[in-house]
């Protein structure tokens, strides 16, 4: 059975959420989203039944907070989110990341994005952070970012219970060494090479001794994405279905 | 039935805010009032300091691209899969707008320090970014209770205005906000109050009458004036009421992504007053 690109990257992402208690969304994140209703729907089957909170921002029914936007913020400084997923236009080997623009002088950047988002708080502070951007070239894994909205783990005295435990893109699957502050090269998705992997990335990494192929779900699992969680994520990500579960649509 | 909180129109709303206002607005998707913004156009509001909670959307790339917007405070400006805000690009080109790049939590955590009506209020997070290179009105400090704790330090937002559209209010004004507790957080950190489009005024309901409802309500003393807008978030959605217009996005999409366009978008769909029901 062929598995897309974005069923390889919605179960590992899944897979990077197990055992996680409580998990967050941000907005235009149709994968994240899809892969933390999929591991909801494991912690469901676990015996005994087990629950997993999620919030996806934007949408009413997959939304476990009443308190308004700033609910999300406060769960998270109470240690109350255990996973979220941030990306940025510039991503460096020191994972710091930039979600407001590169090039110029700031504000007037040569391209401007759209803002840094909770992304200078929740870095700090929520456990899990999985750094999720698809594009995977030169211009977005660079040296150096132009602009840190969010700084990677350093040793700087700052209260930091939080940070990234690693980068999922289009090509593999990178952890994040908080001691050494660098990638570590994990798993290649099928269909692509260390090489390409190597060529496409602006910045100096580790490689995993044994680095294999990402695993791909099975039938079973597929099933169920292209099921019930397609259906599901609909709501907050209608688009998104259309594309990629045109039959869920 | 007349009222002295309830004005005639949108129109009449956006007289209310003189040029130079601080006024706070929430996410598209979360109550944005944006007939009262196309008001505010056709007033003709300048230097507005413009507080989006905790971001926003078209509504700011409207106002910033018919020249309301003196100061933009934001967290981001995104239309998320719906379309880029060429307006608030160009003006950052040109340098005609003041950027108070933020981040989410800041603005929340600033409104309640309005909101209580302290000076400031500390805040996790945010050391080591460049946001705060670019705010010097933030402020790190040492930890006055433990050792080795640098935490950042920011000043109160007090809105003159809240700005917002919610679904009706009752007789007495008290105003339906659902779970959406950052529109009165707003509504009480603004030193005036807030200025709220409706869909309807509901003679029939006490919103204070039961908890159920008072749960989810913004009590009338917080409340400056309101307004019947039918459809007054459109093109925005609104929670349970209606979706977001898709094709007038991109419809706006192509018209905003020259000044000229914009241009005929205002002059089609906002110097115009229509009924967006239409």
């Amino acid at each position: 059975m062929s598995v897309s690109r974005q069923e390889l990257l919605i179960f590992t992402i899944a897979r990077l959420l197990k055992d996680c208690r409580s998990v967050a969304v941000g907005a235009s994140s149709p994968i994240p989203g899809a892969g933390a209703l999929l591991a909801r729907h494991w912690a469901a089957g676990e015996t005994p039944s087990r629950r997993l909170f999620l919030t996806i921002l934007g949408s009413s029914r997959l939304n476990s907070m009443t308190s308004g936007g700033v609910e999300l913020f406060d769960m998270a400084a109470q240690g109350r989110i255990d996973a979220f997923f941030l990306g940025g236009g510039q991503i460096d080997g020191e994972a710091n990341i930039n979600l407001v623009g590169a090039g110029g002088a700031y504000p007037q950047t040569a391209v401007r994005w759209p803002g840094s988002f909770g992304s200078a708080y929740l870095y700090y502070l929520v456990p899990r952070v999985i750094l999720f951007r698809e594009e995977h070239t030169r211009r977005v894994m660079v040296p150096k970012v132009d602009f840190i909205s969010a700084p990677g783990p350093r040793a700087d005295g700052v209260y930091r219970p939080g940070g990234p435990i690693g980068l999922l893109t289009n090509l593999c699957w990178f952890s994040f060494d908080k001691q050494r502050r660098r990638f570590r090269l994990e798993t290649v998705h099928p269909g692509h090479s260390l090489e390409e992997v190597q060529d496409n990335t602006g910045f100096a990494f580790d490689i995993a001794p044994g680095a294999v192929a990402t695993p791909a779900p099975d039938a079973e699992t597929l099933a169920v994405l292209r099921g019930p969680i397609a259906r599901l994520i609909g709501e907050a990500y209608p688009r998104f279905v259309q594309q990629v579960f045109p039959d869920a649509a | 039935m007349s009222h002295d909180w309830l004005l005639g129109s949108a129109d009449e709303l956006a007289q209310r805010v003189p040029d130079g206002a601080k006024i706070a607005v929430p996410h598209d998707s979360l109550g944005a009032a944006l007939e009262t913004t196309r008001a505010l156009i056709r007033r003709g509001a300048r230097d507005l300091h413009l507080v989006c909670v905790p971001m926003s959307g078209l509504q700011a790339d409207l106002l910033i691209g018919a020249g309301c917007v003196g100061t933009l405070e934001t967290s981001a400006i995104s239309f998320g899969e719906h379309g880029t805000p060429y307006r608030f690009h160009d003006a950052l080109r040109r340098g005609a707008i003041r950027l108070l790049d933020a981040t989410c939590p800041a603005i929340h955590a600033a409104l309640e320090a309005g909101h209580k009506n302290i000076p400031f209020v500390p805040l996790r997070g945010l050391l080591g970014s460049d946001l705060v290179v670019h705010r010097p009105d933030w402020k790190a400090i040492d930890n006055p209770f433990a050792a080795d704790d640098p935490i950042l330090l920011l000043p109160a937002i007090r809105p003159d205005f809240a700005v917002f559209h919610a679904p009706y209010a009752d007789r007495d004004g008290n105003v339906f906000i659902g779970r959406r507790r950052d529109l009165a957080t707003m509504a009480q950190a603004s030193t005036r109050g807030a200025l709220i489009s409706v869909e309807r005024v509901r003679d029939d309901v006490d919103l204070l009458a039961s908890e159920e409802t008072a749960a989810g309500t913004l009590p009338a003393i917080y409340v400056e004036h309101a307004a019947i807008a039918q459809r007054g978030a459109w093109p925005c959605g609104l929670w349970d009421e209606y979706p977001i217009d898709e094709p007038h996005f991109r419809r706006y999409g192509e018209l905003a992504r020259t000044a000229d366009g914009f241009a005929r978008y205002l002059e089609e769909f906002v110097q115009v007053r229509r009924q967006a029901a239409e």
